[in-house]
């Protein structure tokens, strides 16, 4: 009954995110909060608008997914398919090592080199900004992508690969029109688990991303994703306040979000073991 | 046309060559920083020293031996749970609704964020059952959040045990528990082991889940006691680099703490990725 | 299986058996303006008294005094009094905060080392952080865009700015938020068009103090009352400090104690 611990942790954490979260609607309705442009929590009375802060996360999300996603299913199709075995022997360890490095080390990085960096190159105001926050989490959601990808090629039938050679196709026109159909959907799958990653990432859009609670002009705006809220505040709201509960209802927005990419991402995953020779 | 078919190949083969380079100079570019700057700030006493003159000079030994307690009862709390739930995932439940529910719900808790395990910890461990900042308490939420990885390393690990195994122990007349213990645990044993590192590598490099739960700005002594508060490497880093006192001149401190806290998480994965080629080899023979 | 169990055990063992009784622990939270005295003073305070343990975080104002209420610190540091909110929460659970003042402070407006504004108005910097002035040469200074940077709203610091310049009005959602002090000066020194604001400690070099009404913000004026944004910093405690913490809190207004205060660039009280 032990192995059930883990089914009762994750109830736990929704069970309590929930409970703490949801009085925060008995002083906004859900529309406010969600719509609402201004997030101004501890003034008296207080705001808690949450628009910028989803736009914020979303910018992120997506241009760093703009980064990451070619990268990463260019370099997966790279190992799958045209790396000699003894290059890919030295670049996957290197795809790994990518995956483990802190997080904290990469907004350090972005913060204190990046950040000056792109200031100066693009000659703009400030160097904490959207643009920087996605660079640092493209790096974070490529070997996601990446190994993912990798796993759903390689297991495209060697069958199919071989009939696609024999009707004189070339190696890139089988990997085009035989390959990547065949493994899309496990593709997908690790396209929605990279950037359910870059949604929940903390530490590099609290240190990279400039902390702006403002609903973004351009890339080059800083902003204030929701986990980088929540981190910043959560030490300052009083157990119970409605600053907390605020905050608790940011979780279970972040929550929610990562839920619904990982039941996509289990749907087609599902859906991609039954795609075999016989059904393409 | 084949020849305007190999072009279009080669010139796309580059590409991909080109993004596989990309990647490796963008971990190339970071490692190098973090080397080059934080090299100089390593020495014995950085290492074996607290803190001094607010920071701004000394080592960094409370951080580093902060972050080795949580890792241990993130160990602690995550390694028994885990490899239990795998067995009985992998072993005995029933392959039904309910262990599909299970295992989406295990996928799901290894896909929420680590800022949402903070919050968590810091409202159930810290303040409901009142632990406080301690290493207890960012420990057990690490632990939860390690739990997956665990588990997914487990499972994988006691699936690529082969089914000969159980049926010819089971034919010996052994109990299914005598079999998981002497059969198929030790077999899986090593692919847990790393699936347990390269979990527990992760734990040590997180910040947001421990921020609030476990570790503090200063706190110069050792802890004593799992119910202490700790410095922590990812932290000491965060708060060197956005809450010190004097920021550019403890850059060199942040570096050497950067880099003491890559070579460690680094190490761990390599440590795992080389245990892991080992066995793959050994099974391939 | 037993193998793994006791070692398991013995881990757990050694992690406890190892907790020497203290004869005192302090758990210190709060502002980070604060938080260079504090650390200053618990260096000394420790190297004085080895058997006593001090630990130490950052987080704001706001995270002291409701670490105070919430019982998860001895003392809550803060660069501003408590708030009636704050109060009020107190008293529905029954805390009593007790105030002690351990030093002063000027909060003083900084730029960047080659901005060339010497000198604004309270008004000015109200319109810069309400967004209402953009551009440095709407204030005499070298066109270019005003990069606002404020403090996250746990801080003190920002919670006298808001009372002090903003007349409590809103600063603009616009406004970089960091951390710290320290994280101003940070930002403030690698950013050409900036503007902060920090307690007196932390004028370092990189960037440039502005006067403030044609007051320059310094011990003097502080004291004499003619520089407008200043403040005392506080140390709360929850009821009556007893032991340890009385005694730590004495160091701190004894004269050692002050003259630390004044050797981290804080106004010592006396």
């Amino acid at each position: 009954m032990i192995a059930l611990f883990s089914i009762t942790a994750l109830s736990l954490i929704m069970i309590f995110l929930f409970i703490e979260g949801i009085s925060i609607f008995d002083h906004v309705s859900i529309k406010e909060f969600i719509f609402g442009k201004y997030w101004y929590p501890t003034d008296d009375p207080a705001d808690f608008g949450i628009l910028a802060l989803i736009l914020g996360s979303f910018c992120v999300t997506f241009l760093s997914g703009i980064m990451a996603i070619p990268l990463g299913i260019m370099t997966a199709i790279y190992l799958a398919e045209i790396a000699p075995p003894k290059v890919a022997e030295i670049v996957k360890p290197i795809v790994e090592l990518m995956a483990s490095m802190p997080s904290v080390v990469i907004g350090f990085f972005g913060m204190v080199v990046v950040a000056p960096f792109i200031q100066k190159l693009f000659n703009i105001p400030v160097g904490l900004n959207i643009f920087n926050a996605s660079l640092m989490l493209a790096f974070m959601s490529v070997p996601t992508i990446c190994s993912i990808s990798e796993d759903a090629i390689f297991s495209v039938p060697t069958a199919l690969k071989e009939a696609s050679f024999a009707l004189g196709a070339t190696h890139f026109e089988t990997i085009v029109k035989i390959i990547i159909p065949a493994s899309l959907s496990g593709i997908c799958t690790a396209v929605i688990l990279g950037l359910s990653r870059a949604v929940g990432e903390t530490m590099v859009v609290l240190m990279a991303a400039g902390g702006a609670a403002m609903i973004p002009g351009s890339i080059f705006d800083p902003v204030r994703p929701l986990p980088a809220s929540i981190a910043a505040e959560m030490a300052e709201a009083p157990f119970r306040s409605e600053h907390y509960h605020a905050l608790f209802a940011i979780g279970i927005v972040l929550f929610l979000f990562t839920l619904i990419f990982n039941l996509i991402a289990d749907f087609l995953s599902h859906k991609f073991r039954q795609v075999g020779e016989a059904s393409l | 046309m084949i020849k305007k078919g190999l072009f279009i190949q080669n010139t796309w083969f580059s590409i991909f060559k080109i993004a596989v380079l990309i990647n490796g100079a963008a971990l190339a570019v970071i490692v190098f920083f973090i080397l080059s700057r934080g090299w100089r700030a390593i020495s014995w006493e950085f290492l074996t020293q607290a803190p001094r003159d607010s920071m701004t000079a000394g080592g960094i030994l409370p951080c580093i031996v902060g972050t080795v307690y949580l890792c241990l009862v993130t160990i602690l709390v995550a390694l028994p749970i885990g490899v239990a739930s795998a067995i009985y995932l992998n072993e005995y439940a029933t392959q039904g609704k309910l262990v599909r529910v299970i295992r989406l719900g295990i996928n799901n808790l290894a896909g929420v964020p680590s800022i949402v395990f903070g919050l968590f910890g810091l409202a159930f461990f810290c303040i409901v059952l009142k632990m406080g900042v301690s290493v207890a308490a960012g420990g057990l939420t690490l632990g939860i959040m390690t739990l997956p990885v665990i588990i997914g390393a487990s499972e994988e690990a006691l699936k690529s045990v082969p089914n000969t195994y159980r049926e010819a122990s089971l034919a010996m007349g052994a109990t299914k528990w005598q079999t998981i213990r002497k059969v198929v645990l030790p077999v899986a044993f090593p692919g847990i082991i790393t699936g347990s590192i390269l979990g527990i590598s992760r734990a040590a490099g997180e910040t947001a889940p421990i921020m609030y739960t476990g570790a503090v700005f200063f706190t110069p002594d050792l802890p004593t006691s799992i119910m202490d508060e700790v410095m922590a490497l990812p932290y000491h880093i965060y708060v060197l680099a956005t809450a010190g006192t004097n920021i550019e001149a403890t850059r060199h401190l942040q570096y050497g703490t950067a880099l003491v806290l890559i070579v460690l998480v680094l190490g761990m994965n390599l440590a795992a990725i080389i245990l892991r080629s080992k066995m793959r080899k050994k099974l391939r023979i | 299986m037993n193998k793994r169990k006791n070692i398991f055990i013995a881990i757990i063992f050694l992690l406890t058996i190892s907790s020497t009784v203290f004869s005192g622990e302090l758990v210190i939270k709060g502002s980070t303006t604060v938080l260079p005295i504090v650390q200053k003073a618990a260096e000394a305070y420790m190297a004085e008294n080895p058997d006593v343990k001090i630990s130490l975080s950052g987080g704001g104002s706001g995270n002291g005094i409701k670490a105070i209420i919430d019982g998860t610190a001895d003392i809550g540091n803060a660069s501003r009094f408590i708030k009636q909110k704050e109060v009020n929460l107190a008293g529905t659970k029954n805390v009593y905060p007790v105030p002690f003042r351990i030093a002063l402070d000027a909060i003083v407006p900084v730029v960047n080392g080659k901005n060339s504004v010497n000198n604004l108005t309270i008004a000015q910097l109200k319109d810069i952080y309400l967004g209402k002035i953009k551009d440095w040469k709407q204030i005499g200074g070298t066109p270019g865009k005003i990069v606002v940077i404020s403090r996250d709203s746990s801080s003190g610091t920002f919670g006298v700015w808001k009372e002090l310049v903003m007349k409590d009005e809103r600063v603009i959602p616009s406004a970089l938020t960091v951390p710290s002090n320290g994280g101003i000066v940070q930002a403030v020194t690698t950013t050409p068009g900036a503007i902060g604001y920090v307690g007196l400690g932390y004028l370092t070099g990189g960037i440039k103090a502005v006067k403030v009404d044609g007051v320059e913000g310094s011990e003097q004026n502080t004291l004499n009352g003619s520089f407008p944004i200043s403040r005392g910093l506080f140390m709360f405690t929850k009821g009556w400090p007893q032991g340890e913490t009385m005694a730590f809190i004495s160091f701190i207004l004894s004269r050692k104690g002050q003259d630390l205060v004044k050797e981290v660039g804080s106004i010592p009280l006396f």
